[in-house]
């Protein structure tokens, strides 16, 4: 048994190696798949393992995108006359300040958001179910809104950033290995979590919150440290998609809550809450999904998306792994005693 | 920073313009309180929050300007919007609300999240992405060397709108219909061993939500503007009122509908006019905050 869950994770592994060499013409869909299973996997820390439905893990994205973005700028130039200008080409960035302000941004991101993510979090998580949802949305689109007001980062029109300084196809190889990098470390990270007393503990809070509470786990500070935890991760990708797309723009890239911000959360209940691989999976499914109806329904896209999202939502909630788990439990490790199993029926 | 108190100072210099801030607030948050009413309906009687609120509003004002495309009269498109999205909410009901009633609250709100989705969608497909509005083509009334203005098209869609209030109110409160939905929010089971049918009445109740929210958005295309994806912030407002003002409490939708508007107008002078959407926002994250402390008030914990 062991070895062959080696054998499997040294085939993925090398398959995450192959993958941009063997399709080179795939590398920014691929990059993107990345992206996706980092916030689903993200996403399932406190939605499937806490019971913490957030809406607003897309608030985390953007505040990496600007944190990365302004960081790397305000070190080389000012702000202010960087963003008034657009970028409009004025202003060059040398090699060094391209590659130190990508690392800086991104890991201040990281820093930046899982900071905000204890502040936010005190004041919502006395919130429960709907209503963390719904204050959590809130909050991702209160600071869309905020941020296209905010003319001294851009306002509406966003920030333009330099491009990969070298050949786009390198550079685009090079942000797909950026991506896995963060989506590889987020999977040993959470596999790692859930088999801890930690994952145990906010296993509980989602199993009851308040029996939690009198088993004497401190449960505001688990809500918060698992929500910080996930911005972390969500915060660098933010900001790591912030170089990637050159120039973004609030309420549409960075704040996108009718996007990625729901495409998240459908991302998880497709493949199965609550487990290790169900977020990966269906973050795959969903973007083979997703690419393959852009490609074939030119127009309608986004109706086959909403489709998508209420299908799944409202037939297929326990999600592919859940459905596994259903039809062939012996692979969980989870014996159906036949005899008792023929007796309750 | 200038720009906001020179827009304070404004109101302090010329009292007169708070008062048509307020009546412009009153206007528009007769239009919220309707939206918020057919939320509270939903919500009470079937225990789903449907997000997709602002989406039905949105269609009801497509339905109303289309008909005005093809040049029938703009007054007839607030009845012709209540039938057509009767039948959309009656469809979406038994397509998707129907399977998650049962299902914990997440459930419904992702749904209808996506429900949401596909709507605008949709429209921006069927009717592109401008704003639209129907222009009724009446007089505007001025007062106080015209600084306070009123179209007339806005005193007839508040009418509009307080008339549909009241049809609604006397139909829930004197009809067996209404009566049964009124059981069925009180005790659905109980509702069902009386002999009630929860099933028609969770359908009708729905399908009347819609045609509510359609209605009211054929009032809003005639003083305002629509666009497609313009209903998540109406759906926005809806929460707002209903969490402020509770379930079931009519008189206080209907204040908090109105309280809101005003709020927001007052904001929209103060800020700047981009600042509405955040002002909405901001203001449900401001209840929803004001509610936790009050319940945290009332939980009783050992220490």
């Amino acid at each position: 048994m062991a070895r062959k869950k080696i054998i499997l994770y040294a085939l993925i592994l090398a398959v995450t190696f192959i993958a941009p060499f063997a399709f080179p013409n795939f590398g920014t869909q691929l990059a993107t798949l990345w992206l996706m299973i980092i916030v689903a996997l993200t996403w399932d820390m406190t939605g499937g393992q806490m019971g913490y439905n957030s809406l607003g893990n897309i608030f985390f994205y953007g505040t990496g995108m600007y944190v990365a973005a302004l960081i790397s700028i305000g070190r080389v130039y000012d702000i202010g006359d960087y963003t008034s200008a657009a970028g409009g080409g004025i202003f060059e960035f040398t090699d060094v300040q391209y590659f130190s302000g990508l690392f800086l941004g991104v890991i201040s991101a990281g820093i930046f958001c899982s900071i905000s993510a204890v502040l936010i979090g005190t004041l919502t998580f006395g919130l429960r179910g709907p209503y963390f949802a719904i204050g959590t949305l809130g909050v991702a689109i209160a600071a869309g809104e905020l941020v296209s007001n905010w003319d001294w980062v851009g306002g509406g029109q966003g920030i333009s950033l330099p491009g990969y300084p070298g050949h786009p196809d390198t550079g685009k190889i090079f942000f797909y290995f950026l991506f896995a990098a963060v989506g590889v470390s987020v999977f040993v990270f959470v596999k790692w979590l859930y088999g801890t007393r930690f994952g145990s503990a906010i296993n509980a809070i989602r199993d009851d919150e308040e029996k939690a509470d009198a088993m004497g786990i401190h449960t505001l500070r688990y809500k918060l440290i698992t929500w910080a935890m996930a911005a972390f991760f969500v915060g660098m990708a933010g900001g790591i998609s912030a170089f990637q797309l050159l120039h973004f723009e609030p309420l549409e890239t960075a704040y996108q809550t009718i996007f990625l911000g729901i495409f998240m959360v459908v991302c998880v209940l497709l493949g199965g809450k609550g487990t290790l691989w169900g977020p990966v999976i269906g973050a795959i499914l969903f973007h083979l999904f997703k690419e393959v109806t852009w490609n074939y329904f030119l127009g309608w896209q986004w109706v086959a998306l909403g489709a998508l999202i209420v299908v799944t939502v409202v037939y297929f909630q326990d999600g592919v792994m859940g459905w596994l788990m259903h039809k062939r439990p012996e692979w969980f490790g989870i014996k159906v005693e036949e005899k008792i199993a023929r007796e309750t029926k | 920073m200038d720009q906001v108190l020179s827009n304070l100072s404004l109101l302090v210099e010329f009292p007169i313009v708070n008062l048509k801030i307020v009546l412009d607030g009153i206007m528009i948050g007769a239009l919220f309180a309707l939206a918020a009413y057919g939320l509270a309906l939903v919500w009470g009687v079937m225990n789903v929050k449907n997000l997709a609120q602002g989406d039905f509003v949105i269609a009801g004002g497509y339905v109303s300007w289309w008909l005005v495309q093809h040049g029938f009269p703009a007054l007839l498109g607030v009845p012709a919007a209540f039938i057509v999205m009767w039948g959309i909410g009656w469809v979406a009901y038994k397509l998707v609300i129907s399977r998650v009633i049962e299902r914990d609250l997440f459930t419904s709100l992702l749904a209808t999240f996506g429900l949401a989705i596909m709507m605008a969608q949709i429209m921006n497909l069927l009717f592109g992405s401008d704003t639209q509005s129907v222009d009724l083509g009446y007089d505007t009334l001025y007062f106080f060397d015209g600084i306070v203005n009123i179209p007339i098209a806005k005193l007839i869609g508040v009418l509009m709108a307080a008339s549909l209030a009241v049809g609604v109110i006397i139909f829930m409160k004197s009809s067996r219909m209404g009566q049964a939905i009124r059981a069925t929010a009180q005790d659905a089971r109980a509702a069902r061993v009386m002999g009630i049918d929860t099933e028609k009445v969770y359908a009708f109740t729905f399908s009347l939500n819609s045609a509510i929210c359609g209605a009211a958005g054929a009032i809003i295309v005639m003083v305002w503007v629509i666009q497609p994806f313009y209903g998540i912030s109406y759906a926005i407002r809806a929460f707002v009122i209903v969490t402020a003002a509770g379930l079931g409490n009519l008189p206080g939708v209907i204040a908090a509908g109105l309280g809101i508007g005003v709020l927001e107008q007052y904001g929209a002078h103060i800020f700047g006019i981009s600042y509405q959407q955040a002002i909405a926002v901001l203001l449900l994250l401001l209840v929803l905050l004001i509610r936790l402390i009050q319940q945290q008030r009332n939980r009783q914990v050992l220490k």
